[in-house]
């Protein structure tokens, strides 16, 4: 049986599932619910100093739906808490006593001085929690404070308020990282440079979901204007998960622990970023979509998976996918897949035949012999595998790789050895011996 | 009061909230949110099968996406720009045996996406929005006669108005419509539908309708062909077959069920409309079904019809087979009517010969057997009655409806024809349409040299 237990920096939780710093965590009632159902931590929502913010009162979220009005994406214009700190300490406080064994994590953002965080340090200690993020994130309303993704975009100031912490507390501490900037190495290397812990990361991404086309004001409207927002939930996901490829292969940060963060929703997503070298993760829209319960899908996904792979803990397959993941100019331009249409389970849509003619090698048919018939052409299937993408039907077309023959497309044979492009003919700068 | 126990053809059979219930739309429409949700099932598929069962044509996989993006007035002019009845097909065509059995989805799950009620949601929007959205071209000062306001002719004259002819539609009855507003089963048309339709129709412009002009009576061809740049016939079947049997003339309570359905389509109170409590349908076509189903729903006691071969050779889909068995409907198969019983000048039964196929040939087998009725239904198939269009004027004909050429060209020059009345056709309110939209593109083609 699969051992989910996890250990992040020494915080210790019965599964690698947190929920991130938002709503889920912003009170006791919350996070007692979000333990009951099972999840192994949260990060409570982030505190600040003084008096507490304000949110609007109008509407504060934006989505992007799928089929079905399913959630693909979603923003919010939130911002920090906007309750006292005094009451946040205090459940923060009885929920440690309350669930020794679940790790709590408290989410921080003050203002860029030395004291403000030294004083809040302090605080958040006494309430006997096992960690700090410090939310370097925020891309909304708290960057305007010159806060938030403010701080996160200069390494700088990254480095500067990590060590500050590091020097005033004795709590791990882990700095979560904004998307929006051009290269997530940047933040990454100052946080490690700065002492930190562990990196956390994606934060929202600045976003603005739609506009209201009646009112011509983004949404979400707030009595006729909008602004940008934080972006999260599946459709993100590619992004965080490349950011923390990118951080587990740079020779500056390589090894330093990560909790990922951004649209995990299932157990595959989660199984995803370990193998790409996180040491847990943190959820916030799934729960924010689904409510707490999805958490038992987590768990017993990935036990499942973990029994059929012979995983015995999380650290087993933690970061073996890493080491595949390599530049462009290293893959094999040697390797041909053909698509392939498996006739008994096509339904005859046609999709296939419509994209690759239209936008890609005109490498399907739609008609054989007077019929409505969708074969792959050998001689035209460039491999891409957009009529796989985009077939409805599960399975239907696979892509097969080809090991022996001649390709008709190319005229050259299968199962060339490999070759990358630093030794491509057509590369200028070629290594190729002549 | 009667009761469905009531003896003979009685009226008011059940309470009044039981006829409101029984009559009122078969299928109920789509809600906004069922309709997003079957809409975002189709696949949007390339050359798409349902579209090519279509035979009117329409662009399925474009007018359910632009349900899916809340576009139902742009799904609703997809639908109408090939066919103008969209709003009636959606709720009359037999989409098991067209769109909705070709589906990819049908083939995949056996749950096609509901394209009939789809439809259905799109033009119910535009006829709630009042809009025409399509304008007359500028006159080109062609007169174009339509003789028949039924399916056909509607679609005929709508398109000709559009494409900027002065059209005029001669209409033997006094309302538009054809079986539209006559001859299809009330529950799958309510609200007065089929004139508020029509009413959407001439909307276009351009459209004189002249009601109660019959060819053959105060009607003549050889005058229309005369004063009209071309002429288009689409005068359905008017008459029908009999039975050939002793008594049918004369025995009351032996009715012809187009006629009666007519009746019914045309009642304003349906607890005035009298029907038997012993019911015999004799025929195996939509007719027959329609028949039975509104009998049961009227309030007979028994319905059965009998067929003279198997159900597999029912002109009736097997949906609407289905429809009239979990209705109360008997079917009897192999069996053909041999005599009709009377007593004092009233029908009490129908003698019937049991059938069977031998050597490919329907024959008698032997057996006999009577059913009791009080009412008995003759629906064994509509006749085209060619009045009018006999003498120098005289088109061809075939197995007794008019000939055509793919563009509804008929032997006369500058006449055109086309729904039921044609040789060859499907007999369905969809391939009329198509029928009357041909026909007007050939009449303009010709007339305007293009
Ligand atoms: C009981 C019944 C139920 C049906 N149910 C369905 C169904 O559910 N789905 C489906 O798709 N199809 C159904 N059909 C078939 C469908 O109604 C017809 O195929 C369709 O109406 C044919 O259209 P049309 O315009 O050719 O003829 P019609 O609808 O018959 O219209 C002909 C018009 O011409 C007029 N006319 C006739 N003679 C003359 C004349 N001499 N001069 C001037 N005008 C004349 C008539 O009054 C009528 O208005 C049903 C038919 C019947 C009888
Ligand atoms: C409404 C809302 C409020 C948030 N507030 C905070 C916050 O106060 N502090 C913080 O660090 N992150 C905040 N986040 C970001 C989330 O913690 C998380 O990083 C992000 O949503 C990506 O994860 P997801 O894709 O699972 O939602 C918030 C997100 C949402 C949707
Ligand atoms: S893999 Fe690409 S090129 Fe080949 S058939 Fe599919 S879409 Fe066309
Ligand atoms: S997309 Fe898939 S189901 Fe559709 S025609 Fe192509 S192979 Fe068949
Ligand atoms: S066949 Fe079905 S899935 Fe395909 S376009 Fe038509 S309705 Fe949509």
């Amino acid at each position: 049986m699969a051992d989910l237990r996890n250990n992040f920096l020494g915080i210790k939780s019965p599964n690698p599932f947190w929920l991130a710093s938002a709503p889920p965590t912003d009170r006791l009632v919350n996070v007692t619910r979000a333990f009951k159902a099972g999840w192994g931590g949260v990060v409570w929502k982030t505190l600040g100093d003084g008096d507490p913010i304000v949110n609007v009162s109008g509407p504060r979220y934006g989505a992007i739906h799928g089929s079905d009005r399913r959630l693909i994406g979603l923003n919010n214009i939130e911002l920090i808490t906007d309750r006292p700190l005094e009451i946040n300490l205090q459940e923060i406080k009885q929920v440690k006593r309350d669930w020794p064994d679940r790790a709590v994590v408290v989410s921080l953002m003050v203002p860029c001085e030395e004291p403000n965080w030294k004083a809040i340090l302090a605080r958040v200690e006494e309430t006997g929690c096992d960690g700090v993020e410090l939310n370097f994130g925020c891309p909304h309303g708290m960057s305007e404070r010159g806060m938030g993704a403010a701080v996160g975009q200069v390494p700088e100031y990254i480095e500067m308020v990590a060590r500050w912490c590091k020097a005033h507390t004795r709590m791990p501490v882990i700095v979560k990282l904004t998307p929006n900037i051009t290269d997530i190495r940047f933040p990454a290397r100052a946080a490690k440079k700065g002492g930190a812990d562990a990196v956390s990361l994606i934060n929202t991404i600045s976003s603005i979901m739609s506009v209201d086309l009646d009112q011509m004001s983004p949404w979400p409207v707030v009595d006729g204007q909008g602004t940008h927002g934080g972006y999260c939930g599946p459709a993100v996901k590619p992004i965080a998960l490349n950011m923390v490829a990118e951080i587990g292969r740079d020779t500056e940060t390589r090894g330093l622990p990560i909790s990922a963060i951004g649209g995990v929703t299932t157990w595959k997503d989660a199984a995803d970023f370990i193998a790409l070298g996180a040491g847990n993760v943190q959820v916030c829209t799934a729960a924010m979509t689904y409510g707490f319960k999805i958490v038992e899908e987590m768990k017993s996904g990935l036990s499942k998976f973990m029994d059929e792979k012979g995983y015995q803990t999380t650290e087993d397959f933690r970061g073996l996918a890493l080491p595949k993941v390599t530049d462009w100019q290293y893959l094999n331009l040697n390797y041909v897949v053909k698509a392939s249409i498996d006739q008994d389970l096509c339904i005859s849509c046609g999709r296939c035949h419509q994209v690759c003619e239209d936008t890609s090698h005109q490498a399907i048919t739609n008609m054989v012999d007077g019929k409505r018939k969708f074969v792959v052409k050998d001689e035209e299937c460039v491999g891409c595998n957009l009529c796989a993408i985009t077939c409805p039907v599960q399975d239907c077309i696979t892509m097969v790789p080809q090991t022996k023959g001649t390709d008709p497309r190319t005229g050259f044979e299968y199962g060339r050895p490999y070759a990358n492009w630093t030794t491509h003919p057509n590369n200028p700068g070629s290594k190729a011996a002549e | 009061m009667g009761s469905t126990r009531a003896e003979g053809i009685q009226a008011g059979r059940l309470a009044p909230a039981d006829y409101e219930a029984n009559f009122s739309d078969i299928h109920a429409p789509l809600s906004r949110h069922e309709a997003f949700v079957e809409s975002e099932r189709c696949y949007f598929c390339h050359d798409a099968p349902c579209q090519t069962a279509c035979p009117t044509s329409i662009d399925i996989p474009l007018f359910i996406r632009e349900i899916a993006s809340g576009n139902d007035l742009g799904a609703a002019e997809t639908i109408l720009s090939a066919n103008i009845l969209g709003g009636m097909c959606a709720r009359v065509c037999p989409t098991e045996t067209l769109c909705e059995e070709a589906c990819v989805r049908e083939h995949a799950e056996g749950k096609p996406v509901k394209i009939g009620l789809l439809q259905r949601h799109a033009t119910d929007r535009l006829m709630e929005s009042g809009k025409q959205p399509f304008k007359r071209a500028a006159s080109t000062g062609k007169k174009v006669a339509v003789v028949g306001g039924g399916p056909a002719g509607l679609s005929c004259a709508h398109k000709l108005a559009e494409l900027g002819h002065e059209v005029t539609i001669y209409e033997a009855k006094d309302k538009l419509g054809g079986l539209n507003e006559f001859g299809i089963a009330a529950y799958k048309s309510t609200d007065n539908f089929a004139q508020r339709e029509v009413d959407f129709i001439l909307s276009i412009g351009g459209i004189t309708v002249k009601a109660g002009h019959a060819l053959g009576h105060n009607l003549d061809i050889a005058k229309l062909r005369q004063s009209y740049d071309a002429v288009f016939v689409g005068t359905g079947l008017a008459g029908v077959n009999k039975l050939g049997l002793a008594g049918e003339e004369t025995l009351s309570g032996v009715v012809d069920a187009v006629k009666y359905i007519a009746e019914l389509r045309q009642a304003k109170d349906l607890a005035k409309l009298p029907v038997g409590r012993n019911v015999v349908v004799i025929g195996g076509g939509m007719t027959a079904v329609d028949v039975a189903v509104q009998s049961k729903k009227l309030g007979a006691e028994s319905v059965t019809i009998v067929y003279r071969r198997g159900q597999g050779e029912m002109k009736a889909s097997a949906y609407e087979q289905h429809l009239a068995q979990t209705s109360g409907v008997t079917i009897r198969t192999f069996a053909q009517p041999a005599g009709l019983v009377g007593a004092n000048g009233k029908v009490t039964g129908v003698i019937f010969d049991e059938t069977e196929v031998k050597g490919g040939k329907l024959t008698a087998s032997g057996g006999q057997y009577t059913l009791p009725a009080d009412m008995v239904f003759t629906a064994i198939g509509q006749i085209f009655v060619p009045d009018g269009l006999n003498g120098a004027d005289a088109l061809a004909l075939e197995s007794g409806r008019i000939v055509v050429d793919a563009e509804r060209r008929t032997s006369v020059k500058h006449i055109w024809a086309g729904g039921d009345c044609i040789a060859g056709g499907q007999d369905l309110t969809v391939a009329a349409v198509e029928d009357g939209k041909q026909a007007a593109l050939s009449i303009h083609h010709t007339l305007m040299g293009a």
